[in-house]
């Protein structure tokens, strides 16, 4: 079964037609040639396809197209605004966050999300205190990004890059 | 050619790169940083094709036997089906000298997960869907899949991987064993592990048939690989084509530790797709699951590891004989053993290999094939004999560090492996580490430090050629068609380009990744800055030998990959020191590792910023194979159980805290121009015994077989 939807990605209007089985990865992907999510496991256990919908941060390859229509998409390729790469994106650069790129642009919308999550005081499993600001330390980014997984070994630079950003 | 100018000429093409250049040395940021980070890098299944076809692969659901009947019917009749392809109807192949490769060329099954056919769809939801209603029926004969140090049927390969000889034999170890004061003689076992780049094997097949006005026929790829010019020449062997058919490209690389070194079924079965709806590019990922049964993986190894010293813990015999399986249609034979002989100095050495053909799919190449399980066994047992014999593992194994190499009796290139462990004693504050295994407690946490010996190979892959371009204005193109699967070798080749030509950085461009430019060889065995960087240094000599420092417009050279004349007058070898803190929870045996130090002696460093990525993504990655990864073969049928990153567990940030690498100042004045002698597998080799050795050292409890979980550490 087809349905037309609307997705605004990346700042632009999308419509297009979906069989209701298209995972918003796929749609992302093979109907609308937006490829910076990208497809590492397809279970939502590595972390790869991670965009930010609708601010939030969420494994496209886990939820359906169809139950989207109209929502704001945004990819690491949006981040970047007027050919200037977000914060983050230059402190992955700075840090060598990435050796083979391929978990980087959802290690990105995670890192991106996740310090929202931070700044609305969401608390981890690491948090201690609940109900207070959280201090974003390298536990809490260590936690935080558990579920964006990096065969390179990459970790220990990527943490160091959100340590930047949380500093600053 | 006199032999005065043939001295002359191997002396300028062995010359090393000086230090005066102003690139190598540097921390330059990666060329393709911005693409990666901003997500516009494509991928294999990311690049743009018009009309494309999606390929769904069927597998077989039992480990041995045959396909007796196939009902492909409803399948087909599914709309937007294309095609449903299987061993009645797949092309046939003009080599299937390699049965890896001899995708639906019968009815025989071999392993599970074994490719029985392809669907092709309009989209992958119809061509998914399509492929779950096909109906297959087996004639099952019994499999067998479990590997075992008393199979009756265990061989003695020809040779192991690389070319090693499978055996060695020198003095008596039997006798030595007998006559030493102190032995050690266990054994160490390594499960079946999976490299799984994060980027799935894919490929996206393009078949122009030709015929007639339109000429030969051709074939191009998007491939995942880590070499297109081993694609190409393999998918012409394989298709009956000349190479200059066939075209294979891969820019961008999403890892692939070994597991896409060479072509696997996955393309042939990609292209067989490709031949039965000519001229649309049919795209193939295999699925996170199917990797498991076909890209490849390092083989579980049972290792007896024999230590003879004297009371001060010299060594009078090392002996380290392997176990491992390979696939039954296909060998591959690992060279787990092989870095123990030239490690230690003992007289009385000897080394084996055996192995089990099973009813398992074809291993491969992992990251540090050999030396990473092998190295395992060997530096736990150190750290054994260091307890038998009341000796700092540190001290041991400076007692035991061999003036020549043992093997080969040819003097080192460079052997700096006390210095690694003098520096990273002081460094890591050794000095504190418990004397007495499982004596520090920090609340509920019991405390240790461990170390191990790390080394690699020198390899330099003959077989490379690069062309250098100038374009008038100033800037340089650089061709070869290397890959760079995350090692950063795109930015390094960069950085020698430069210095080799003597212009800035930013004048050069180099070109990889396409089997349309000059060939070159894999980017494996730690051998691309080595192999391609030297071979780039010799087409910007004869560039500039060619045109001078001003060139005209259009001018361009090529070079090959220089001699070297030092790899047969020298044994080569980088060397390495890992140390590990672990902290083991008294309560639950949970084990963390709050540190990890390595500190490498690797000849010269091109870029330390893409280097130290290198190694500690290496250790990571050793972290993981000590703690984590383990791929169960459920030997009732055939399957790898946890074929997911659910339950196939890599190390992920919550698992990583310190992990630091440094190395020495250093060049290798025998390695090639460049004197550098690769790093991208050194990182993992030594890591998981040193985590090994600081269990011990927290808990006293010996383990002697990874992964190491925390029920191993309740007793």
């Amino acid at each position: 079964m087809d349905a037309r939807i609307t997705l605004r990605v990346d700042g632009r209007d999308r419509s297009l037609t979906v069989d209701t089985r298209t995972t918003l990865l796929d749609a992302l992907r093979d109907h609308l040639s937006v490829t910076s999510p990208k497809k590492g496991c397809d279970h939502g256990q590595c972390g790869s396809c991670t965009v930010l919908l609708d601010g939030r941060r969420v494994v496209s390859c886990l939820t359906f197209a169809v139950a989207h229509d109209g929502a704001d998409v945004t990819t690491a390729e949006g981040l970047v605004q007027e050919g200037e790469p977000h914060p983050v994106q230059r402190a992955f650069l700075e840090e060598d966050g990435f050796q083979c790129g391929f978990c980087t642009p959802g290690q990105i919308c995670s890192a991106v999300g996740m310090l929202e999550e931070v700044k609305a005081g969401h608390p981890s499993r690491v948090t201690d205190d609940l109900t207070g600001p959280v201090t974003l330390d390298d536990e809490e980014i260590r936690e935080r990004l558990s579920g964006n997984l990096c065969r390179c070994g990459a970790y220990v630079n990527i943490v160091a890059a959100l340590r930047e950003e949380a500093d600053s | 050619m006199t032999a005065e100018e043939t001295a002359e000429e191997t002396a300028e093409e062995t010359a090393q790169v000086s230090a005066q250049g102003r690139a190598v040395g540097t921390p330059s940021p990666r060329v393709d940083g911005r693409a990666k980070v901003t997500g516009s890098a494509a991928y294999a299944y990311d690049r743009p094709v018009d009309d494309p076809v999606y390929a769904h692969p069927l597998q077989a659901t039992i480990a041995r036997g045959r396909v007796i009947a196939i009902d492909t019917v409803a399948a087909a009749g599914v709309d937007g089906v294309l095609a449903v392809v299987t061993h009645r109807d797949a092309a046939r192949l003009a080599d299937t000298e390699d049965a890896e490769l001899s995708v639906l060329q019968s009815d025989a099954v071999a392993f599970r997960g074994q490719f029985i056919g392809v669907v092709l769809g309009e989209t992958p939801e119809i061509a998914r869907y399509a492929a779950g209603l096909v109906r297959v029926e087996y004639e099952e004969e019994p499999h067998d899949t479990e590997l075992r140090a008393d199979r009756t049927d265990l061989y003695r390969p020809e040779r192991v991987n690389e070319g090693f000889a499978t055996d060695t034999d020198e003095g008596d170890v039997d006798a030595a064993m007998e006559a030493a004061a102190v032995t050690v003689d266990q054994i160490y076992t390594t499960p079946m592990e999976h490299n799984n780049p994060m980027e799935p094997h894919t490929t996206v097949a393009v078949w122009d048939p030709g015929g007639g006005f339109l000429g030969d026929a051709r074939l191009s790829l998007f491939d995942s690989t880590q070499s297109v010019h081993a694609v190409r020449s393999t998918l012409a062997r394989v298709f009956g084509l000349r190479p200059d058919q066939v075209r294979v490209m891969s820019p961008y690389v999403g890892g692939g530790f070994g597991s896409k070194g060479m072509p696997h079924a996955h393309n042939v079965l990609a292209v067989l797709g490709a031949r039965a709806v000519p001229g649309r590019p049919v795209k193939l990922a295999l699925t996170r699951h199917q990797m498991f049964s076909l890209a490849g993986h390092r083989t579980p190894t049972i290792q007896r590891v024999r230590l003879g010293a004297d009371e001060g813990g010299r060594l009078t015999a090392v002996a380290h004989e392997a176990v491992e399986h390979t696939s039954r249609i296909k060998e591959y034979a690992e060279q787990t053993a092989a870095g123990t002989r030239m490690m230690y100095a003992a007289p009385n050495r000897r080394t084996a290999h055996r192995l089990a053909a099973l009813d398992v799919p074809v291993p491969s190449w992992m990251r540090a094939p050999g030396e990473a399980p092998g190295f395992f066994g060997l530096e736990v047992a150190m750290d054994e004999l260091a307890v038998a014999c009341g000796l700092d593992p540190v001290e041991l194994r400076v007692r035991n560090e061999p003036e020549v190499d043992p093997e080969s009796g040819r003097p080192w290139s460079g052997r700096h492996l006390v210095r690694c462990l003098r520096e990273g004693a002081v460094r890591f504050g050794w000095e504190g580490r418990p004397a007495v295994p499982g004596t520090r407690r920090e609340g509920r946490e019991l405390v240790g430090l461990g170390v191990a010996s790390s080394t690699y190979p020198y390899y330099r892959i003959p077989g490379s050629r690069a062309v250098v371009a100038y374009d008038g204005r100033g800037r340089y193109t650089v061709r070869i068609g290397a890959a760079d699967i995350g090692t950063g070798a795109w930015t390094v080749l960069t950085q020698i380009a430069a210095d080799a030509l003597g212009c800035p950085l930013g004048a050069v461009s180099v070109e990889i990744g396409d089997s349309d430019l000059p060939r070159a060889t894999v980017a494996g065995g730690s051998s691309g800055t080595a192999s391609w960087g030297s071979t780039i240094v010799a087409a910007c000599r004869a560039f500039r030998h060619a045109y001078g420092e001003d060139p005209p417009r259009g001018a361009e050279a090529g070079g090959e990959m220089p001699r070297d004349p030092d790899a047969k007058r020298f044994s080569m070898h980088s060397f390495g020191a890992q140390f590990a803190e672990v902290r083991v929870d008294a309560d639950t045996g949970e084990i963390r590792v709050p540190r990890m130090l390595g500190v490498f002696s690797v000849g010269r460093v091109i870029n330390p910023r893409t280097a130290r990525s290198q190694f500690i993504g290496g250790m990571t990655m050793g972290l993981s194979m000590a703690l984590h990864e383990r791929s169960v073969l459920d030997h009732r049928t055939g399957h790898v159980i946890n074929h997911d990153f659910a339950e196939y567990h890599i190390a992920t940030s919550a698992d990583v805290m310190d992990v630091d690498a440094v190395w020495l100042d250093e060049e290798d004045v025998h390695a090639g121009p460049l004197g550098a002698r690769g790093i991208g597998e050194i990182g993992i080799v030594g890591a998981p015994a040193a985590i090994a050795n600081a269990v011990h050292n927290a808990t006293g409890i010996r383990v002697r077989d990874l992964p190491i979980t925390p029920d191993l550490l309740l007793h």
